[in-house]
């Protein structure tokens, strides 16, 4: 009986990936630990070993084939003794790209069974991708591109660099890795490493770097790998970054973004999980920037760079990888602390940010579906707070819930539902109820991460709640 | 089951400097700075050291009789006893094209870099006339037009910061280097050495001063200093370090010409510790139980840098006369900047909410 070898799952999100290069052919024998190919995901060209000892049977995916589902089978292993030829006849081929659920269910005696892994942040991710954003602004007749996250935060940065000598971007892998979550993938090539630079790993270090740069009167990109991380490097954004035009009459500036991704990943366990929307938007003399579709990743960063104050810019690792329409425009710049109502509606108000707002999205939908018509608005910048969108819904809804991925106490959610009681008493006909990830730490094992994090189906419910339904 | 791949192209740095078996270890061989040499200063020279001097420590115990009358509120940290460090260190230094930034000790580095003194202590005083419009305070203080990047209240923030303005000086190609200065207590803080790491890697033009009074606050250098000669603090990461005598005005302008050469011409970061000894408490609310009265009345009369100075002016010929002018005019100056300070509005409340954000949004 011939080994399967499987397409392996290399990141806790990867679906699928492109198997790159095959460094053994049909007929080779291989022993554990052998290189057998080079499989690319969105993040990085991994090598993939062998763990079985045997011959190449047979090769069912070529390479530079795409999209190949996490599961599939690729090649055939002959065990010692077995006629591989005689194995590869036997076996009938997989098709190729052979989607996980479609792959044949034959045990495999030694290679364990690659599957997608079980996270409640593919929870998130499908809420996401259930869901569209248009952007109402954008002239009519304006070409659009699909483009992930992740090349417009790229865009975004390269853009800027192009225009203006001061800006650089420094971080951890920023430039030989091409980012840890490539995002600065092909800036090194283009801008040289005076521009892009990798530092040690160092984040309190390389924070107060960048910042006495950007008092110096340049205007750096400090990417954080997570802001988990930056944690260690929070000094410099507050006491450093953030109260110096203060201190200093208004003669001193600080014109830096800080940037990364922000929020629960998959499985990644409670140091690396968590929102800092809410710590960072609680200072004043930041920007706190978290944007939702990439059109707003490109057009807000691109603000954020341009502006004079120091910026907090959350990105989300879950939305990286996926794909919104992006406005063709030579420079498209979006206006800081405006929040956009991403979905029409008349009877209750969504609000969230980030990857909340797909959880929103979803939710809305599944309301519409029992005949209750929510509005969804995307905060984008939550300091400072676009309060007047928020509150101009209040008034027409009545209603408010607020989703957020992150914990409830003293949260964005928490600020919403001040502002509602304090400047829009008289239009609530309900209590504002909070939709947020639980008051835990993220746990690890999925059942319970998928208990902690935000869902659509609590948004649908607290949505019927202030509905009185 | 996978792994990483190496990085294509490009080995690991380290890689190729793998000893051979059996091959001689590499030497040390590297270039270090020459020992500095006594400033041999004109008379001019030495008459405007003193003069700077002399202003920071009657600018210091007139800000301390201010605190004493309530004027000054706060946190206040006088740098009496220092005086020698700042002017020799910053008469080496271009106002306007070097940076200088420091801690929260930061009045008298203010004033050796030509800031005006009505300026500071009106902000000392939190008035609209000072500096920072009256909203930062002893320890917030900054002039961009000088250089002068502060002025920092988190104890050992002003080395990373000044890091990236030596980072400014070498990617803008200015010509400028950073002075970064920092307390024996800073040297401890971990930011530090994330920052001597980068700067030696970089070769970026940042001179790292430790002014080493020896209290961190009312902690001796030897009770939280597991290596106490804190020049060599910058060894491990190729740093060369200097001692040098903090109370001397000339041998401290010598080593600053040794650390600028250095430092300009490219080697990358220099450490200069300087030893010297603060006469007051760390700040106005410290009755230093921590060392005796005796210790401060002996570090006064045999090191003084003004006495020192003055002696030394006195040999190259200055007269009696002459220094007591100097004497008198640098009272009036001191007196006329706490009249200012005194007299000068507090700010309109209006200021509250300004300068808070650069841009509308």
């Amino acid at each position: 009986m011939p080994v399967e070898l499987k397409m392996p799952a290399l990141s806790p999100t990867m679906e699928e990936g492109t198997l790159a290069k095959w460094l053994v052919k049909e007929g080779d024998t291989v022993k554990s630990g052998d290189i057998l190919a080079e499989i690319e995901t969105d993040k990085a060209t991994m090598e993939f070993e062998a763990v079985d000892e045997g011959t190449i049977a047979k090769i069912l995916v070529p390479e530079g084939t795409d999209e190949v589902k996490v599961g599939a089978v690729i090649a055939l292993i002959a065990a010692e003794g077995e006629d591989a030829s005689a194995a590869a006849a036997a076996s009938p081929p997989a098709p190729a790209p052979a989607p996980a659920a479609e792959a044949p269910k034959v045990p495999a005696p030694e290679s364990g069974e690659p599957k997608q892994m079980e996270t409640g942040a593919r929870d998130l991710v499908a809420s996401v991708a259930r869901t569209e954003v248009a952007d109402p602004e954008v002239p009519a007749g304006t070409e659009m591109v699909k483009q992930t996250v992740r090349e417009a935060l790229r865009d975004a940065m390269a853009e800027e660099m192009r225009t203006d000598e001061r800006v650089f971007v420094m971080g951890e892998e920023v430039a030989e890795y091409q980012g840890a979550y490539k995002v600065t993938q092909g800036l090194l090539e283009e801008f040289g490493d005076r521009r892009v630079i990798d530092t040690p790993i160092t984040e309190y270090g390389f924070a107060g770097l960048g910042a006495g740069a950007a008092m110096g009167g340049l205007k750096p990109v400090i990417e954080f790998m997570t802001f988990n991380f930056a944690m260690q490097a929070i000094d410099h954004v507050i006491n450093s970054a953030a109260k110096t035009n203060y201190m200093s009459g208004g003669q001193m500036r600080c014109p830096i973004v800080f940037r990364g991704p922000n929020g629960a990943a998959a499985r990644v366990g409670a140091q690396h999980s968590q929102n800092y929307g809410p710590w960072y938007a609680a200072v004043p003399g930041l920007i706190v920037i978290a944007p939702y579709s990439a059109a707003d990743a490109k057009g807000l960063l691109k603000a954020a760079i341009r502006c004079e104050d120091p910026v907090v810019f959350l990105e989300n690792e879950l939305l990286y990888g996926h794909s919104f329409e992006v406005p063709k425009l030579d420079d498209y710049v979006l206006p800081i602390g405006k929040a956009r109502v991403v979905r029409e509606g008349r009877d209750v108000t969504l609000v969230s940010y980030s990857i909340g707002v797909g959880v929103a999205l979803d939710a809305a939908e599944r309301l519409a579906g029992e005949g209750i018509d929510a509005e969804v608005i995307d905060l984008r910048t939550l300091r400072p707070l676009d309060k007047d969108t928020v509150l101009k819904s209040l008034k027409k809804t009545n209603r408010m819930v607020c989703v957020e991925e992150g914990w409830p106490v003293c949260s964005i959610s928490s600020e919403l539902a001040a502002v509602a009681m304090e400047e829009g008493f008289d239009d609530l006909d309900a209590p504002v109820l909070r939709v947020t990830d639980e008051d835990v730490p993220l746990p690890y094992a999925a059942n319970l991460e998928k208990l902690a994090l935000v869902k659509a189906e609590d948004v649908v419910e607290a949505a019927k709640k202030v509905c009185y339904r | 089951m996978a792994r990483a791949a190496s990085s294509k192209g490009a080995a690991p740095r380290g890689a190729a400097k793998k000893q051979t078996p059996g091959a001689a270890p590499p030497a040390p061989n590297r270039e270090r700075p020459p020992e500095p040499k006594r400033y041999k200063a004109t008379r001019d020279e030495l008459l405007d050291y003193y003069k700077q001097m002399l202003l920071i420590r009657r600018f210091e115990e007139r800000a301390g009789q201010l605190y004493g009358l309530g004027l000054i509120g706060g946190f206040c940290h006088l740098y009496i006893g220092q005086e020698a460090v700042a002017v020799g260190l910053q008469s080496a230094l271009e106002v306007g094209k070097d940076s200088v930034i420091t801690g929260y000790r930061d009045h008298g580095h203010m004033l050796a870099y030509g800031i005006d003194p009505k300026v500071i202590m009106a902000e000392l005083t939190g008035r609209e006339a000072g500096i920072s419009r009256g909203k930062g305070g002893s320890m917030h203080m900054f002039s961009v037009e000088h250089r002068f990047y502060g002025g920092h209240g988190i104890v050992g923030a002003q080395v990373a910061l000044g890091t990236g303005l030596a980072f400014k000086h070498k990617y803008a190609g200015d010509g400028g280097v950073a002075m970064a200065y920092f307390g024996d207590g800073a040297a401890n803080q971990g930011q530090v050495y994330e920052s001597f790491n980068m700067a030696e890697l970089w070769k970026l033009p940042i001179i790292y001063v430790i002014e080493n009074n020896q209290y961190a606050m009312g902690t001796s250098v030897n009770r939280s200093s597991a290596e106490d000669q804190l020049y060599r603090r910058g060894e491990s990461f190729r740093i060369p370090g200097i001692q040098v005598d903090g109370m001397d005005v000339l041998a401290v302008r010598g080593a600053a010409n040794v650390a600028v050469d250095w430092v300009r011409s490219g080697k990358g970061p220099i450490l200069l510790e300087l030893k010297t000894y603060r006469y007051r408490g760390h700040s106005m609310s410290d009755p230093a139980k921590y060392r005796s009265r005796e210790e401060v009345q002996a570090v006064r009369d045999k090191s003084d840098p003004i006495e020192h100075a003055r002696k030394e002016l006195e040999a190259m010929g200055a007269t009696e006369d002459e220094l007591k002018a100097i004497d008198q005019q640098t009272k009036q100056v001191v007196v006329e900047a706490a009249d200012f300070a005194e007299q000068a509005p507090e700010p309109d409340a209006s200021e509250l909410y300004t300068d808070v954000l650069v841009g509308s949004y």
